[in-house]
């Protein structure tokens, strides 16, 4: 076998794929090729580094060279520049946003410099449709181990030594679940894996998925032999299809090397993994509806108990878990439940996946060690708030979550931290915002998504959650006076208070901790008719300033209802009641006459 | 044994009641909505959905609801407190800011549990306005679904898939927009609905409530050219005081028959007449088709299944299409009496058909529909011309003001009045066949039968078989209520694993005492249990108890049709069946 | 391909495979490691460095050195090629020129392995690439 000199890691994640890192990697290999250095030099596709904004991706290794935005043309000159005379494309280089400088070596951007990778080791290292490269990053030594060495009731237990507690949402902690689903008899029973993934830009299981299926299946087969089950179920949401082909391919050379299938390893414990699909509703992420789905009923939550551990998937014992907990698994035990608790708080321990977003230099997907503050988080890993703007808020825990501030960000981010704080771990969505957005916007952003995604089976939810959108649509046209504002906050408690699942249960806490935290701005809009951000387009009113038009005519030319007059060199007006606030005046002047009022 | 808290007082409960439940013990009463539980019947409906009946425990983050959550030991539970009646008052209002504010035109109104829950609540004003549902109002010939009252508690649905297996209703779409409906949002005349109204019957608001024609039925009464026959079913009689205060299982024939009378009919007669024919013809059948058995022909279809329940009937035209030649090709008693009300007396009585009105009281909301059916008109007219319910002939007589309670005991007119125990017990289940087989004993053995009562056919679970012995013949008897137990049997004929020679079926829990026209038993499955004692007091109180021994029936074949089976009871008495499944598909 | 049929095999497996990736692994984590760059510009490969580069990989793992390989191009000392750059935990890097195989065998064995120093150092005020960059 060959060994390489230098290994050109081309990212294959879907953010990637979608600028054609695929081509890329074709280029790149007919290039090396050409320069006959095939044997020199590896092109290798892997899973996602999580930096997809500034995608498609390419790693050289072994100086580190972090290339973004490349495009499929420019194949021609990392090969003859890098590959050939070692000498780096500057050009595609990543640029610090803060003080934009070229950073070569990725071990020397921010980004990357907080980050411990636990759930994404493999991404971006290795060949997520090549078993020999998982098996070579000691891919299956954990199943191995554990089947051979260890009782059930042993690898429970290091489970539950290593303190994870579940990344789907709940933070449930995972031994204590396996011990609970080990412990019901059942003549069968079943390891789910949750793949639904529905928050709102939310991507780390696909990601994890796509960059490291092996990992997952590995897991599942190692809960299989601690609960007692010999089939396992993974619930993928169908618009995961690179996911998907993934997953199948892992799974059939999984099955190919006896690592799935009967008498695995010889240790006489059979398991196999199937793939079922969802179509894409949040609500089946919950584990009970997740469960009906895949039995082909209406995918609507049940009360629990039972819980699936009791009555899960054709009423029989089930292990539900999420993607990143499972991908959590084989690292555990290669390096130990002492090891993994080492890292992260007292109750939260290892690291938590996040998909950073929204107002912020660093758009992407990150891992932290439980601990890291929302400042390093934000201001570290993340740049920084986008255009010198200043920070005013970040959401986590999606649509479920709540917003936190200024004075939550050295709160050492935890499970119970979080809640604390008004807000949830979530998934992991973070999505910053800045001084220019409305919080009553923001609430009712999340409510429209909730709204739509409530499986309607229970009343609160289904009315409830509907009323809460009134009301916020009311506070944003200024329609709304106090007693609205005491009605918000009523009905947001009985939401919670009174909802059949989870998904009702916090869909009110980003009206309530914007409520907490921004009060002043949500009676702006009552009392006042005003947005302070100038979002809310009932609240807002495009003016051109006379002392600053010299009547270009930008705005006049660019305006989609032709509501703006003036000759040429003459001051423009707006005709307020044909404008319909689109804002595109603004965009166009270049004097600074358009303002928002 | 659990030992608990409930407003400070403790109760010990078994492991597995719910909080409702022990609550109930010490007689503290928690709001339900979409709670059910029909006990005996083993149909227990807990979604968790309303979440009006939400309590405090103790340690916990969120209020649970009663209706499902179980209890633990050392639980403390508070029913009543501030935070839990804050909520169920604003869970109320919330579902009421999505509800037509109907009550005064509504057909539930006055029985409707949503509108008594918020008098209970003293609700007076809906501070979450916002927008509300609205769908198109959906009319068959025997239901009308409005959803814009439905409150999503989805009993309808547990009635409709769990109980019936008949999987028309189901919850579609998502957040408000969801809603129960047929598949692909279908009308009901277009889906598979058998009609059998149990999901009418569970339904506490005015969401979906049967056809009404009590509007026309007080027109043709107002009619001085039109002469109106009433027929009344046997399950009527024993629940319709109920609508009138009185306990569940009183007796009310006479006082109905008064009623119907001061409503303006022009002749009062009995289901239960046509029950006795239908028992000479179904009796005829079996006999014929059991002795041919037992001769050894290979042909024969057996077991020979019922077939007076119209919701059945549906049942199996859609499901069971190609089985469809195992029912007894008898019309039902509804039925039966038409086709004779509209030839037999309309000619003693020398009347033209179509001057006829024949109406119809029953339990039922499948007969609505059954009475539409082509097969039984003629020329057009209609045997049966329309099918009134039990609640509707209720609403009727305190419509016309009249004190139910006082009326006097009246007889039913002749000739088609007259009727024997045997066919009171259509009413329940067991009843029909039980009703045969003591026709069909004698018939067949030529002995008179000693002992009329057969105990080991009556009860309520929801699959019986015995055994009777014909004179050395042992007769294989199954009985079902409900469409999915009547769906194991099924099944189990398909299968090849049934040595029934005959089995009852009905569609409604109880046959119809429980139908899904009757009063409304909200829940309580006692009231059931209560009428189906009622019928069987009826048979037992009444002098003739065998079918054949009715003398107007005697008279009606020596007079119009021969004998049972005959040429022109088949032409009157007897149907055939579809395949529905294939219409589906013609529509599609 | 066979199936894998115990832990032995498995780990067995692994051993085979892990060269496969090792480079990747290692580039993660650098620290504690030894640094090899090669010079491999059109001049370095004209002198022969790709084979020096080659018996050096060779050779760190025969030896089970755990080093990190890697290629740069032109230091700007043509007159001496092949030039490596080696760069010991927490050393300054020192730079050898003409480096042939025999050569490398000596840098490795003395100064990789021992800490000596070993003729042919390149003096000082060197340039790689890396300090270039600012230019
Ligand atoms: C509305 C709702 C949506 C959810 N969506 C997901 C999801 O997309 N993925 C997931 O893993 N868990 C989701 N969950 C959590 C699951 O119910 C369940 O707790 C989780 O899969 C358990 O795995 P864990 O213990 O590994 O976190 C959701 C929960 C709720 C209430
Ligand atoms: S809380 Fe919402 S999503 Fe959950 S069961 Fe109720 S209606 Fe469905
Ligand atoms: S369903 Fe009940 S609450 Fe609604 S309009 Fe009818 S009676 Fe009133
Ligand atoms: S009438 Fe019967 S079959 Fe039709 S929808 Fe209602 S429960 Fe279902
Ligand atoms: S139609 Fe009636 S029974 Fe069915 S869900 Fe709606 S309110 Fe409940
Ligand atoms: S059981 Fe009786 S009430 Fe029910 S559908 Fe059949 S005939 Fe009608
Ligand atoms: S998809 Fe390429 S970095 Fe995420
Ligand atoms: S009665 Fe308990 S939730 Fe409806």
């Amino acid at each position: 076998m060959a060994t390489f000199m230098m290994h050109m890691l081309v990212c294959g994640g879907t953010g990637c794929r979608a600028s054609a890192s695929d081509v890329l990697y074709e280029n790149l290999k007919k290039e090396i090729k050409e320069q006959g250095l095939q044997d020199d030099v590896q092109v290798v596709t892997t899973g996602c580094f999580g930096f997809c904004e500034k995608g498609p991706i390419v790693k050289v290794i072994p100086d580190n060279t972090f290339y973004v935005s490349v495009e499929p043309a420019d194949a021609k000159e990392i090969v003859a520049e890098h590959a050939v005379k070692g000498r780096r494309v500057k050009r595609l280089l990543y640029v610090d946003p803060v003080n934009k400088e070229q950073i070569a070596d990725s071990k020397g951007m921010g980004f990357y410099k907080k980050q411990i990778r636990i759930a994404l080791r493999n991404c971006g290292l290795i060949d997520p449709e090549n078993i020999e490269e998982y098996l070579a990053a000691d891919g299956y030594e954990a199943m191995g181990k554990v089947l051979a060495e260890m009782t059930p009731e042993e690898a429970i237990q290091e489970m539950v030594d290593s303190g994870l507690r579940g990344r789907g949402g709940g933070g449930f902690p995972t031994g204590i679940k396996w011990q609970i689903a080990s412990k019901v008899a059942g003549d069968q029973k079943y390891v789910v894996c949750n793949a639904d993934e529905g928050d709102p830009g939310a991507f780390m299981d696909r990601s994890i998925l796509e960059g490291d299926p092996h990992s997952v299946l590995e897991a599942m087969v190692i809960n299989g032999y601690c609960i007692g089950a010999t089939k396992g179920l993974i619930y993928i949401r169908a618009e995961y299809p690179l996911a998907i082909k993934r997953l199948k391919i892992a799974i059939d050379q999984a099955r190919e090397y006896g690592l799935l299938g009967t008498d695995i390893l010889g240790s006489g414990f059979d398991f196999d993994i199937e793939i079922r699909y969802g179509a894409g509703a949040f609500v089946c992420g919950e584990e009970t509806a997740l469960i009906h789905s895949m039995e082909g009923e209406r995918g609507e939550p049940t009360f629990k108990p039972p819980f699936p551990a009791q009555s899960g998937y054709l009423g029989k014992p089930t292990n539900v878990n999420n993607v990143e907990t499972f991908a959590n698994v084989p690292v555990i035990y290669n390096k130990g439940a002492k090891w993994f608790a080492s890292i992260g708080t007292e109750k939260s321990k290892g690291t938590k996946v996040f998909a950073l977003a929204g107002k912020i230099n660093n758009v992407g997907l990150i891992e932290v060690p439980m601990g890291i503050t929302l400042r390093e988080v934000i201001f570290e890993i993340g740049g920084g708030i986008k255009d010198g703007k200043n920070f005013k808020a970040v959401q986590t825990g999606g649509p479920s979550g709540g917003c936190l501030t200024e004075k939550h960000l050295d709160t050492p981010i935890d499970f119970d931290n979080l809640i604390d704080a008004g807000s949830m771990m979530g998934s992991g969505g973070m999505i910053v915002m800045d001084e220019d957005d409305c919080m009553v916007a923001v609430a009712k952003f999340y409510l429209d998504f909730t709204v739509e995604e409530s499986c309607g089976k229970c009343s609160p939810c289904r009315i409830g959650n509907k009323r809460l959108y009134e009301l916020l649509e009311k506070i944003a046209q200024g329609k709304a006076d106090k007693e609205d504002l005491d009605n918000l906050r009523n009905l947001s408690m009985v939401i919670r208070d009174t909802s059949l699942c989870g998904l009702g249960q916090t869909s009110p806490n980003p009206v309530l901790s914007t409520m907490d935290n921004f009060m002043d701005e949500y009676i702006a809009h009552v009392e006042k008719d005003n947005c302070p951000a100038g979002v809310c387009k009932d609240l807002i009113r495009y003016e051109i300033i006379p002392e600053n038009c010299v009547g270009c005519t930008a705005c006049a030319r660019n305006c989609p209802v032709n509501c703006i007059a003036g000759e040429r060199k003459q001051l423009h007006t707006i005709d307020q009641s044909l404008c319909i606030k689109c804002g595109a005046c603004l965009e166009k002047c270049k004097f600074n006459a358009v303002a928002i009022i | 044994m659990i030992k608990l808290t409930i407003d400070n007082r403790t109760v010990e409960v078994e492991k597995g009641t719910t909080i409702y439940h022990a609550a109930k013990k010490l007689d503290i009463d928690i709001p339900t909505l979409c709670y059910m539980n029909l006990g005996d019947l083993k149909i227990e409906h807990k979604p968790g959905g309303c979440r009006v009946c939400v309590v405090e425990v103790e340690g916990r983050r969120n209020l649970a609801p009663a209706c499902a959550t179980e209890c633990a030991d050392g639980m403390v539970v508070q029913t009543h407190s501030i935070r839990v009646m804050n909520a169920r008052k604003t869970v109320l209002e919330l579902i009421l800011s999505d509800h037509p504010f109907d009550c005064l035109i509504c057909a539930k109104s006055g029985q409707c549990d949503l509108q008594d829950m918020a008098i209970k609540m003293g609700v007076r004003s809906i501070p979450y306005q916002g927008e509300k549902s609205t769908y198109k109002p959906d009319f068959s010939p025997a239901i009308i679904r409005d959803m814009d009252k439905c409150i999503m508690c989805r009993r309808c649905e547990t009635m409709c898939n769990d109980f019936q297996t008949v999987g028309v209703l189901s919850g579609v779409n998502r957040g408000f927009e969801a809603v129960v409906a047929p598949a692909f949002e279908r009308d009901l005349d277009h889906s598979e609905c058998t009609y059998c109204g149990q999901c009418v019957a569970v339904c506490p608001t005015g969401a979906l409530t049967e056809v009404d024609h009590t509007t026309q039925l007080v027109r043709d009464l107002a009619d001085p050219e039109k002469k109106v026959v009433v027929q009344t079913a046997p399950a009527v009689r024993a629940a319709l005081g109920e609508a009138f205060g009185m306990e569940p299982g009183t007796l009310v024939t006479g006082k109905m028959v008064a009623a119907l009378r001061r409503l303006g009919f022009d002749y009062v007669f009995d289901t239960d007449f046509a029950a006795d024919l239908t028992i000479m013809e179904e009796g005829a059948e079996l006999l014929d088709r059991l002795t041919r058995f037992l001769e050894g022909d290979k042909q024969v279809k057996l077991p020979m299944l019922t077939s007076c329940c119209p919701g059945w009937v549906n049942f199996f035209e859609y499901h069971f299409p190609d089985m469809r030649d195992i029912p007894s090709t008898a019309r039902s008693p509804q039925q039966m009496f038409g086709s004779i009300a509209k030839t037999y007396f309309a000619d003693t009585i020398d009347t033209r058909r179509d001057e006829l009105v024949v109406v119809s009281v029953m339990p039922c909301v499948a007969k609505k529909y059954e009475c539409t059916r082509d097969e039984f008109k003629v020329d057009g007219n209609p045997d049966v011309d329309y099918s009134v319910s039990t609640r509707e002939l209720a609403m009727l007589i305190k419509r016309l003001n009249m004190d139910f309670n006082t009326l006097p005991e009246e007889d039913f007119d002749k000739p088609m009045g007259e009727s024997t125990g045997a066919a009171v017990i259509f009413g329940t289940t067991g009843g029909v066949i039980e009703a045969a087989v003591r026709t069909a004993y004698e018939v067949h053995t030529g002995k008179t039968l000693e002992k009329v009562d057969f105990e080991q056919l009556r009860g309520i679970d929801g699959i019986r078989s015995a055994s009777v012995d014909f004179d050395g013949t042992e007769i294989k008897i199954g009985i079902a209520h409900g469409l999915g137990h009547a769906r194991t049997l099924l099944d189990d004929i398909k299968a090849g694993r049934s040595d029934y020679h005959a089995i009852e079926i009905m569609a409604c829990p109880g046959g119809c005492v429980g139908g899904g026209g009757q009063p409304l038993h909200h829940g309580n499955p006692d009231v059931i249990k209560a009428r189906q004692k009622a019928i069987y007091k009826e048979d037992s109180g009444k002098a003739i108890r065998k079918s054949h021994e009715n003398p107007d029936i005697i008279k009606l074949y020596e007079q119009f049709l021969g004998s049972p089976m005959s040429e022109k009871a088949h032409q009157l008495l007897h149907t055939h069946y579809f395949d529905k499944k294939r219409k589906e598909v013609l529509l599609d | 391909m066979t199936k894998i049929k115990s832990l032995a095999d498995l780990r067995k497996k692994k051993e085979d495979l892990q060269a496969k990736i090792a480079l990747r692994e290692k580039s993660d984590s650098p620290e504690g490691r030894v640094l090899v760059k090669v010079a491999m510009a059109t001049c370095g490969i004209a002198s022969g460095s790709k084979d020096v580069m080659e018996y050096i990989a060779d050779e760190l793992n025969k030896r089970n050195i755990d080093a990190i390989v890697s290629q740069t191009g032109c230091m700007g000392y043509c007159y001496a090629e092949p030039t490596i750059e080696v760069t010991l935990p927490g050393k300054e890097p020192v730079v050898y020129g003409d480096v042939d195989v025999k050569k490398a065998d000596e840098i490795i064995e003395k100064y990789i392995r021992n800490q000596e120093l070993v003729d042919g150092i390149i003096p000082v005020n060197y340039q790689t690439i890396e300090n270039n960059k600012e230019e």
